[in-house]
């Protein structure tokens, strides 16, 4: 049976664990950012010499670490692909923009142990030669915001930041920069943007690359707080242990965010792909099932942007088989392991790792409203197909909700919705607001219809 | 014949047409052939190679890795676009010039690996790219006539089009908006949408001189760029989110800066509209006729559009030598005068013989072939056309007169207003007829009137009774001889009244402050009895002089540069519309050092 692991969480929501400086250095904080500090210049493999920075930077690389903003992005790649070279600084970006619904993980570790994501902006910010660092962080968080601020202090006073990092000659500054309450600010570029003082309009790429032209048009990184925490647990463990946790190509731990219609709701971290949908739904030390005498009707396995699994569904994907070997097979959607590469392969994703569990109490007509009502309040509106099309979806099912539904509305919402994804906007927005759409529309076609037609048939009776 | 043009609408803005000043050289053609090929690419669009250079200019001139929109300009296919404009800073936002590319597969070997037919092997990407904001890169395939491509373009079409107020009947932009355009081009005849349309602010009046209409905007935020990185105005911004987004203005802060107006230019659609020419003329009744502005020296070439002998506005002309694609707002809205009721439409002055054109020339050239030699003076305008400066030179050497020009200065900008306010001071300056500093010889004038020396005056375009010669000194005149085109305390007192003509009017040519020879071409017949100055002009150096002189203004010209050293080398139709630049040996007020 699948446990939880906890390496992030570790303390967290242990009986006296606060986020105070002296209760996170009682429990061996900040011991890694010593030891990084006194790195040298060692020999490679290759015989070549290697800067500390350049030792921290491989052992993320061999630990196969990818982002857990919801992406899914390689960590290693993302450092590597920064200009180095460009002669201006380097700027490191703390995504603490936490908006996506469902996930509630990044503000675990901001209001339970800032310090962890302090130590591991720290020792990021040394491997990447950044002296000045933000924490975006949501408006929302106020107290979040607060908390922060009191950790940067104390780790300041106690010099583990700021000018001359224990005696190490390394200097960082970290600024707490509060946003002031959009989803879009989340995206990378859009909070870039948002930090300049601007409207979190996002950036075309090309040519605007964070990695080349980011923050102040210089070379940025942006890691969600989950990941910069891991980058920490990395360094302390060596890339190779911590790659041998989890499975290949979905290395080490990352948070669950459990919500929706089952018994436990809450946060769990676990080894990536060592528990399946079905486990983290039913496991009594995870979900432990739905509420009594309910059925499972969906599951939002990665956000609300993700595309729905229907229970009962089965997909088509290649899996490592009990033999070992790997070959295509039919599985339900929930055996599939919950990592990134298996849920992009089956249709949708894990993205922030938000798991939303709908029993059949819920109409699934009003649930896709909610979800459109939230993407068209919170598009930024720059570019046409996700300004438009999002709030088209939402009043369309808003109409429907109120009883004015068309038996043809299942196709008008899909045909709205198939002309805003797939790189036709400037940012991953128009995907988030479309795939629910089409996934609900598509695998519950039938609710859709049904409603339409309800709704067409008392209309006429009612002018009748 | 006069070169008139249908409104063209945006169609004028193509990625390809404009022309840049690349490193100092005078308007060098995008991708012209003089490119080396190792600055070259060869990509595909839409199947046909098409050899671009690498870099090619941005919106500043500079130079930059080629865009996809570039190379299909160059391959000679049109890709629809609301928010680029290749004098502004790229967006990115509207979605309209999304393609489908491919790039060449790389073998074991990292070459391009090439098919049977000897073609490269293209791998396709799965996802779409903005054309205008995507550079090449070598072997690239270009695709902008798929079933994907027409597809996003429709979907894109049906978005902006969801929350349009569709009301093109009543909306000035009509005729020339590029969302009734490519709806027609690319969108789809029916809309699916029957939800309630977003409803915005309509009729805001943000300025002076221009009234917003939120609800038919497409949130191209073209104004928002133009008025903040090229005017250095941040007067325009984006306020609310997603499809409530609305343009507004600061708040408590009018729109005004003196290039405002070129924001309805840039407005694809009927958002932005001027207070001046909004519901004066459909766009589709104008005739528009290529011209100069005459308002200052800078001579931002313009396009008047005219109905019936009226002139209803001025747009700015692409020329990347002169004005790029602006002008302001004061040179576009100085085109009123022409129609006042009190313009001089009719021969006049107290020695007029008859009221037709031979007597009252004869009656001049009678004058002014008696007057004795240093008798005569000429007041020659800075307004005139090069070719009505040279006649009137021709004349002052046949009269041994002595001429001068009326200086007209103001405050610069640091854009496009010149201080020197004179359209022609160049040509004055040329042709010999403008003292040295213009204007230092009217005062001489005065002394010869006083003195009795000077007994004939000719005045062109010019109330000298402001500038040092009054009322009184003009009565002193045995002979004075006027031609201007409005009325004033100089065309009162004349003994012979010719009635000329605007810029507008005639054909002609005008020099700049930096030395660029611009053509101008009749938008509008001149009214009554008025004639182009070069016309009689002409007649009149003919008469006295006993010299033939061309009687079309092409061949005027050409003989003029023939004669003029400074103009060698020049022809009138070598001109082409953009014009072209002469050396500058005289100073002027722009560089003169103060």
């Amino acid at each position: 049976m699948p446990q939880e692991h906890r390496l992030i969480l570790k303390h967290i929501d242990q009986s006296g664990y606060t986020p105070d400086f002296d209760c996170y250095a009682r429990h061996g904080g900040y011991e890694v950012l010593k030891r990084v500090l006194a790195l040298t210049t060692r020999n490679g493999p290759d015989g070549k010499p290697k800067s500390p920075q350049e030792q921290i930077r491989e052992e993320v690389v061999v630990s196969g670490l990818r982002g857990r903003g919801g992406a899914g992005f390689s960590c290693g790649m993302k450092w590597a692909l920064v200009d180095r070279k460009s002669g201006k600084p380097i700027y490191l970006i703390c995504n603490a923009d936490e908006s996506e619904p469902g996930t509630f993980k990044d503000r675990q570790i901001i209001y339970k142990d800032p310090h962890q994501l302090l130590e591991g902006m720290v020792i990021s910010g040394y491997a990447n030669d950044v002296h000045l660092a933000y924490i975006y962080i949501r408006g929302e968080f106020v107290e979040g915001a607060q908390i922060l601020e009191r950790a940067i202090a104390e780790a300041k006073s106690h010099g583990y930041l700021g000018t001359n990092i224990l005696g190490s000659n390394y200097d960082l500054e970290i600024h707490v920069h509060r946003g002031a309450g959009a989803y879009i600010c989340g995206e990378e570029t859009g909070l870039i943007e948002s930090i300049e003082g601007k409207r979190a309009y996002p950036r075309i790429k090309p040519p605007y690359f964070p990695a080349v032209l980011g923050l102040y048009m210089c070379p940025t990184i942006v890691n969600n707080v989950e990941t910069l925490c891991a980058v920490k647990h990395v360094v302390e463990m060596g890339g190779t242990a911590y790659a041998s946790l989890g499975t290949p190509n979905n290395t080490g731990t990352r948070i669950v965010c459990l919500s929706g219609h089952v018994v436990r709701p809450g946060y769990y971290e676990i080894e990536v792909g060592e528990a399946t949908l079905r486990d983290l739904i039913y496991d009594p030390a995870f979900g432990g099932g739905l509420r009594p005498g309910r059925r499972l009707k969906a599951v939002i396995p990665g956000g609300v942007s993700s595309k729905v699994f229907k229970a009962g569904e089965k997909v088509r994907i290649r899996l490592k088989q009990p033999d070992g070997r790997e070959g295509e097979r039919e599985i339900d959607v929930l055996d599939l392991p919950y990592d990134f590469t298996t849920l992009i392969a089956a249709g949708s994703m894990s993205g922030s790792g938000a798991i939303i569990v709908l029993d059949d109490s819920a109409d699934i007509v009003a649930v896709l409203a909610n979800i459109s009502e939230f993407f068209a309040h919170e598009s930024c509106g720059q570019c046409t197909p996700c300004r438009e099309g999002s709030l088209w979806m939402a009043k369309a099912l808003r109409r429907m909700t109120r009883g004015e539904g068309r038996a043809e509305d299942a196709a008008y919402l899909m045909h709205i919705a198939d002309n805003i994804p797939g790189g036709r906007t400037i940012c991953a927005f128009g995907e988030a607001c479309s795939w629910p759409v089409q996934s609900m529309v598509s695998k519950f076609k039938d609710e859709f219809v049904a409603k339409g037609k309800a709704d067409q048939a008392r209309q006429s009776k009612e002018a009748a | 014949m006069t070169p008139t043009h249908p409104p063209s609408g945006m169609a004028r803005e193509s990625a390809s047409s404009f022309r840049h000043e690349v490193s100092g050289s005078s308007s060098t053609a995008l991708g012209s052939p003089s490119t080396p090929p190792a600055d070259a690419i060869v990509v595909t669009v839409n199947g046909q190679k098409v050899v671009v250079p690498r870099l090619m200019p941005d919106w500043t001139g500079k130079l930059a890795p080629t865009t996809m929109l570039q190379a299909c300009a160059a391959a000679k296919v049109d890709v629809p676009f609301y928010c680029y404009h290749p004098r502004l800073p790229v967006a990115g936002n509207c979605r309209m010039c999304l393609v489908e590319y491919g790039t060449p597969v790389l073998g074991p070997d990292r070459h391009a690996v090439r098919g049977p037919d000897g073609e490269l092997v293209i791998n396709k990407s799965p996802r779409p790219a903005i054309a205008c904001a995507t550079p090449i890169t070598s072997g690239m395939a270009i695709y902008t006539d798929t079933p994907g491509v027409k597809r996003m373009r429709e979907g894109v079409l049906e978005f902006l089009l969801a929350n349009h107020p569709l009301d093109c009947p009543i909306c000035d932009k009509a005729g020339e908006c590029r969302l009734q355009e490519y709806s027609v081009d690319y969108g789809e005849s029916a809309s699916r949408f029957v939800e309630t349309k977003v409803h915005k602010p309509k009729q805001v009046d943000i300025g002076p001189r221009i009234v917003l209409d939120d609800e038919r905007c497409i949130l191209c935020t073209r104004c928002i760029r133009f008025t903040r990185d090229l005017v250095g105005d941040d007067a325009l911004g984006i306020v609310n989110r997603g499809s409530y987004s609305t343009l507004t203005h600061y708040p408590g802060r009018p729109f005004d800066n003196n290039y405002s107006l070129n924001t309805v230019d840039l407005c694809p659609v009927g958002a932005l509209t001027s207070k001046d020419f909004r519901f004066q003329m459909r766009v589709w009744f104008l005739k528009e006729t290529k011209g100069v502005c005459t308002s200052c020296g800078t001579g931002c070439n313009i396009l008047i559009g005219s109905r019936e002998n009226r002139v209803l506005r001025y747009t700015p002309r692409d020329n990347g030598a002169v004005n790029g694609s602006w002008m302001c707002d004061t040179g576009r809205l100085n085109y009123k005068w022409i129609h006042r009721p009190d313009r001089i439409v009719k021969l006049g002055g107290s020695r007029l013989p008859a009221p037709a054109w031979p007597a009252a020339l004869a009656a001049v050239a009678s004058a002014l072939r008696n007057a004795p030699p240093s008798s005569v003076a000429i007041v020659a305008s800075a307004r005139q056309t090069n070719e009505e400066l040279y006649l009137l030179r021709k004349l002052a050497q046949r009269l041994g007169a002595v001429s001068d020009s009326v200086p007209r200065s103001g405050e610069p900008d640091r854009w496009l207003v010149s201080a020197d306010r004179n359209p022609n001071s160049a040509g004055a300056r040329l042709f010999g007829l403008a003292a040295d500093p213009m204007g230092s010889n009217v005062p001489r004038f005065a002394q010869g009137i006083r003195t009795g020396s000077l007994k004939t005056l000719l005045v062109f375009g010019e109330d000298v009774t402001r500038c040092g010669l009054g009322a009184d000194l003009l009565a002193k005149l045995e002979t004075l001889i006027v031609s201007d085109v409005l009325p004033n305390p100089t065309t009162a007192l004349a003994h012979h009244l010719l009635p000329g003509c605007a810029a507008v009017e005639k054909r002609g040519s005008f020099t700049n402050v930096h030395g660029r020879v611009q053509r101008v071409f009749a938008a509008i017949d001149p009214p009554g009895d008025a004639r182009p100055e070069w016309e009689f002009l002409r007649d009149l150096v003919m008469a006295l002089t006993g010299h033939a002189f061309p009687d079309t203004i092409e061949g005027l010209f050409n003989q003029m540069a023939g004669d003029v050293p400074a103009l060698h080398g020049l022809e009138w139709a070598a001109l082409g519309d953009a014009g072209l630049t002469v050396p500058m040996q005289s100073r002027t007020p722009d560089n003169e050092p103060r």
